[in-house]
């Protein structure tokens, strides 16, 4: 298939891919970085290439509100949004996944305040880690483009029903032009499908009733069936990505394997550092040293069995975090990986890096690599470190 | 691989158009089939403030989303950034470092206030031939002319053609003309040693 090469923010990149799953409803509230994103929407819609109804809305909880409104009435939704923006929505997020809405929505990640702070770390996504979405994580332009394509197959899948973030870092990805392959406008919607709504609000004639009252009676059966339904995603998510691969010749799973074949260190991470970090990781391929990399790209569900079984003999694993956990024993991602990995005798520790958009550079990555060497020849260092931080 | 990679550092002040020139350039040498990477540095936003942006051009696609900490050539849009230590224009260089500079004043002169060693610096009047040819000092586009002079990573022939497919849906003839004058001036004006 024709892709055209282009270079785009991958704010643009994903106005781009959410144009062409021709959404019936977006639900609009400005937030750096996020912002930028919706301008291009609208230019989109404001010279007749979309059709897409913008609900401009006076706050984030409004938006997410408009957006299950919508979704319940059976239309095509998306929303977008960073940091405090995805904080003030919290009530509501919870609510589009336990009515198993398919929404879809940007999540340009941006630290939370306080001090007031624009740049990207992931704790907006992180807080809303339990709520019931799905997130997927990208590392670029053309990863952020391909997972808010893909979103809409996953989100609208009956066997699904559940929305989805498309997480993508605040400025070094939404505010860089990058190059990226682009799916023609018909391919996309081929691929994406049409909207098929399992039931509409609208209907006078089959009336519902969404989000009654559900007290000790029922409310724990129901979250019973919502747990049950994230057995199903990893499937979809596979299945998806494959289908998605056979049409780009780009390839996705739950993580992208890098260097992992006789690796004995393996750092995970997400998000845009996984970029830099592979430039590292090469210059030490080529001093022989055996690392190599897990960049995780769906976060919930949590891929535990393949992390597991893909962790499995190394000598040493470490989990890089853009969040912290106050309080926690480590990050969340941290937390997670150490939790899959039990029962399994190798060692692993964590960093939190990169808050408030400190920049993690190229330094930082050999100190990864040299920590994984100090641990894998039986060294001890502590389990949580602080990276790239004045001492 | 990085060996390959040009890193490009632009040292402006808001309003001056580095951050549109350090993100045209990145979509521009698509078209000669290499791989492009530009971003601005974002902090205060106001006209007049000092800015940075970067941009990375290689042969092959461009993983690493780190700073631009040893730029092989920097740009200066604005000569008083000289002045200012907080601005940085030097950090990070070496011998080997190229310095474009938009200022009248002269290479023995630029190069004593850059205050470095073994660098290779060039001068153009970027902001003079903005004025002329556009009638607003901005130097952005001008001194993407001027480093054609200094690095083949396409032609000034061809740069033209990017330009006025960027401009053309958004501004007149007259300042799409005005542009692609500055920019072939500026790519013959530049001064070296």
């Amino acid at each position: 298939m024709e892709q055209k090469l282009v270079a785009l923010s991958g704010n643009e990149a994903v106005a781009y891919a959410f144009k062409q799953a021709k959404p019936h409803v977006a639900a609009v509230f400005p937030i750096t970085p996020q912002t930028e994103m919706m301008h291009k929407y609208a230019e989109f819609v404001a010279n007749g290439e979309s059709t897409t109804e913008m609900i401009l809305v006076e706050s984030e909880h409004s938006a997410m509100s408009a957006a299950v409104g919508s979704a319940a009435a059976g239309a095509r939704t998306f929303t977008a949004t960073s940091s405090a923006g995805f904080a003030l929505m919290w009530e509501v997020v919870y609510i589009a996944a336990s009515l198993r809405l398919p929404i879809c929505m940007g999540l340009v990640n941006r630290a939370l305040s306080g001090n007031i702070n624009i740049h990207c770390d992931h704790s907006d996504s992180m807080g809303g880690r339990d709520a019931g979405w799905i997130h997927l994580f990208s590392e670029n332009a053309q990863e952020s483009y391909d997972n808010a394509v893909m979103a809409w197959r996953i989100a609208e899948h009956m066997d699904v029903r559940l929305p989805v973030m498309v997480n993508y870092d605040g400025f070094i990805i939404s505010h860089t032009a990058d190059a990226l392959h682009m799916l023609p406008d018909d391919a996309a919607y081929d691929f994406i499908g049409k909207f098929k709504p399992n039931y509409t609000l609208l209907d006078p004639e089959n009336p519902i009733t969404v989000g009654p009252l559900d007290l000790t009676d029922y409310y724990f059966e129901h979250k019973s069936s919502q747990l049950a339904a994230y057995d199903k995603v990893p499937g979809v998510i596979q299945a998806v990505s494959e289908e998605f691969a056979a049409m780009t010749g780009r390839h996705y799973g739950f993580c992208e394997e890098y260097k992992m074949d006789d690796a004995d260190m393996v750092m995970i991470m997400l998000g845009s550092s996984a970029g830099t970090a592979k430039d590292v990781i090469d210059e030490y391929r080529e001093k022989g040293v055996k690392v190599g990399m897990l960049k995780m790209r769906t976060f919930r569900p949590f891929p535990h069995a393949y992390i597991a079984e893909k962790l499995a003999g190394r000598k040493a694993v470490c989990v890089l975090d853009r969040s912290a956990s106050f309080g926690g024993q480590g990050g969340p991602v941290f937390m997670e990986v150490r939790s899959a990995m039990y029962g399994q005798q190798i060692p692993i520790h964590g960093y939190i890096y990169g808050l408030g958009g400190r920049d993690f550079d190229l330094k930082q990555v050999a100190t990864v690599i040299e920590d994984l060497q100090k641990v894998a020849a039986g060294g001890a260092i502590n389990d949580i470190n602080l990276l790239g931080i004045r001492s | 691989m990085a060996s390959q990679m040009v890193e490009i550092r632009w040292h402006a002040r808001g309003g001056q158009g580095a951050k549109t020139a350090a993100m045209f350039l990145a979509e521009a040498v698509l078209s000669k089939g290499k791989f492009g990477q530009g971003f601005p540095e974002y902090g205060p936003e106001r006209r007049g403030a000092p800015m940075r942006g970067f941009t990375r051009i290689s042969e092959t696609p461009i993983r690493r989303h780190c700073m631009i900490e040893r730029p092989g050539i920097v740009i200066i849009l604005d000569p008083s950034l000289m002045d200012s230590s907080a601005a940085g224009v030097t950090a990070g260089t070496d011998k080997d470092t190229v310095f474009l500079v938009n200022t009248t004043e002269s290479l023995d002169a630029t190069r004593k206030k850059l205050g470095v060693k073994g660098a290779t610096v060039h001068t153009v009047d970027a902001t003079g031939i903005a004025l002329d040819s556009i009638g607003r000092p901005i130097p952005n586009m001008p001194m993407i002319g001027a480093l054609l002079a200094v690095d083949d990573m396409m032609t000034i022939d061809e740069l033209k053609a990017e330009l006025v497919d960027k401009l053309g849906t958004k501004f007149s003839q007259v300042i799409i003309d005005g542009n692609l004058a500055a920019v072939e001036r500026a790519n013959k004006e530049l001064v070296s040693a």
